[in-house]
């Protein structure tokens, strides 16, 4: 296990590496690079702007300042909003939770209706069930997430007036049942992609794992049907989903990004857009290098619990 | 060179083969002819229409579809949402197949490199795909979006440059698993360039993955521009792409939901059939991965 755990972590480091670099080059890309803010600013000579950019040390050789980069975002420094001077840490967290909430409740549910979706496919292979499932994935994959949040909203909300068109709360009402009011439109069009994925996958780790000798060890033992499915099939079809639900977070993060701009949720999705539309630099470059940890930080977990559920892998 | 003689050793048996599962495959062929009865809409539709997509005529605003001569209705500002529909098609599909192309090519170059090559060049190809692959692909986007000058043409550029890693990972590990086979070997000892190898020996044996990646590529790009064209930081009025016909759409959602409905059932068709015919084409041309 620990040299499982070593290799992984090297692994994750190394990961980190590269990203802080393409962050690096994104970040050069910028019209005005880190001075962007003030090259906006008629009152700025160009002296001005040399001496900054010397106090700043930017006509240093690219790599030390790198280095220097990477240095002030290990040390928690990543830098200050140009709206409200409010540190970039700071108002990531002020916006995580609504977006974790959000990702968490749609994982949730996708896995809930995809598995049995998946389930159900395997064990009724090529069955009318089968087949429109299959279908129907390809269709959700197909489908802009914006745009099946806008139908939802149109459909649940102005005609039927079922749930909120948009944001977290009604203002004044903090009370949970509030907050799942306003939960279910977004979390369920968010789960659509997804739930189309966990079934695809699940189908074909339902498929694998019927065909193990164990399924038929057991059958010979006489277990009812039912029983090895739950116990001996499904369990160790839901193994690899684990490390799916790793391998699937950029694409949950991605889809949270649009959802959060259709629903005006308060998450960093919305944060990141708005930050955008203000040439907010510091906080989009923030958001960009904090969306990749967390999905490098995922998978690691992803692949921890694994082993720690798989002895086959921590002991390879 | 006789040598290429042997080069074709695992000869391209699939080609009649494959043809015909890829017509048997009821769903693949639906979305060819969706896609080629799209693309004919979008290259001559606007031609025969009544209206320019241009023309603004403000005493015709939110008409609803089937409104006289606008099939579909038309925009806050009159124009007919048919006529743009089409012109719009136009861009997104060439955004996409552009895009496509280009995230082919990059993918195909790394991964032929670092597949053959391996060793340490392999290692930090690899690992660059691994660290693009990190970051979710509509961060990316948007942040070069926003600090490039959004023209289509930088568009396609930006979406390719985030959407080549999965094309990279799949003809690494094909061109890694052909790289010790007899006719690879035989053309190291004929002493053939590492160039000529690479792309003309291995290269013609790893194009079903090639191809298969490429109708889902297109796929993803179509969406992708979508997304961008959606929140603002995509293709740019008074081009129309179907993307940014939705970006105004949401306020009118309950005046005039057609705006909103109808440019998103254009691309979910465009891109259902871009995933009916990869599905097809795997199929046909016996690819295993683990993707959908």
């Amino acid at each position: 296990m620990r040299g499982f755990l070593l290799n992984r972590l090297s692994q994750s480091l190394a990961l980190l590496v590269i990203v802080s670099i393409i962050g690096f080059i994104i970040l050069s890309l910028i019209p005005g690079g880190p001075l962007s803010q003030y090259a906006r600013d008629p009152s700025m000579t160009q002296q001005d702007m040399e001496r900054l950019a010397e106090q700043l040390g930017l006509n240093r050789p690219l790599w030390i300042q790198y280095f220097d980069w990477v240095w002030r975002l290990v040390q928690g420094d990543w830098g200050r909003s140009f709206r409200d001077g409010t540190s970039v840490l700071t108002v990531i967290g002020r916006h995580i939770f609504a977006t974790l909430l959000l990702m968490g409740t749609s994982t949730v549910i996708a896995i809930a209706i995809g598995t049995w979706i998946g389930i159900r496919g395997a064990t009724h292979r090529y069955s009318m069930f089968d087949y429109l499932a299959t279908i129907g994935a390809m269709v959700a994959l197909s489908i802009p997430t914006f745009w099946f949040g806008l139908v939802g909203i149109y459909v649940f909300s102005l005609q039927l007036g079922w749930v909120p068109a948009g944001n977290m709360y009604t203002i004044g009402d903090g009370s949970v049942l509030n907050y799942l009011h306003h939960l279910i439109l977004p979390s369920v069009v968010l789960s659509l992609v997804h739930v189309a994925v966990w079934s695809r996958y699940m189908r074909t780790a339902t498929l694998d794992a019927i065909s193990q000798d164990f399924v038929k060890t057991a059958r010979a033992k006489g277990l009812s049907e039912r029983r090895i499915l739950l116990k001996h099939v499904v369990g160790n079809a839901l193994l690899p989903m684990i490390t799916l639900a790793g391998v699937q977070l950029p694409s949950i993060l991605t889809g949270a990004l649009v959802t959060e701009t259709v629903f005006t949720w308060p998450g960093m999705g919305r944060l990141f857009l708005d930050s955008l539309g203000y040439s907010d630099y510091p906080v989009v470059m923030g958001l960009l290098i904090f969306s990749a940890i967390l999905v490098i930080l995922g998978n690691l977990i992803a692949d921890i619990v694994v082993a720690i559920v798989d002895p086959r892998i921590r002991l390879a | 060179m006789t040598a290429l003689a042997i080069s074709t050793a695992p000869s391209r048996w699939w080609h009649s083969r494959a043809v015909i599962r890829f017509i048997s495959h009821r769903l693949a062929l639906l979305g060819l002819a969706m896609i080629t009865l799209l693309t004919l809409a979008c290259v001559l539709g606007p031609y025969l229409l009544p209206y320019d997509s241009l023309h603004i005529d403000l005493r015709a605003r939110f008409a609803p579809p089937m409104t006289g001569n606008h099939y579909l209705g038309t925009d806050p500002l009159g124009r007919d949402l048919a006529a743009r529909l089409l012109m719009a098609g136009r861009i997104s599909l060439l955004v996409g197949f552009s895009a496509m192309l280009l995230s082919i090519v990059i993918g195909t170059l790394v991964g032929v490199v670092a597949g053959y090559r391996g060793g340490w060049i392999g290692a930090v190809l690899m690992r660059t795909v691994d660290g693009f692959l990190s970051f979710p692909s509509i961060f990316l986007v948007l942040a070069l979006a926003a600090a490039l000058r959004p023209s289509p043409i930088m568009i396609t550029v930006i979406i390719a440059v985030t959407k080549w890693m999965e094309v990279a990972r799949i003809v690494e590990a094909e061109v890694r698993s052909l790289r010790e086979r007899e006719f690879v070997q035989a053309g190291r000892m004929l002493g053939l360039s590492g160039t000529h190898i690479m792309f003309r020996e291995i290269l013609p044996n790893a194009m079903g993955p090639i191809i298969v990646a490429a109708s889902l590529t297109v796929a993803r790009a179509i969406l992708l521009e979508a997304y961008i064209s959606f929140l603002g930081f995509g293709i740019q009025p008074p081009l129309p792409s179907w993307g940014n016909m939705l970006n105004g759409a949401q306020k009118y959602l309950a005046s005039a939901p057609w705006l909103a409905i109808i440019p998103g059932a254009a691309i979910t068709i465009a891109v259902t059939s871009f995933n009916f015919i990869g599905d097809g084409l795997r199929d046909a041309l016996d690819v295993r991965d683990d993707h959908i």
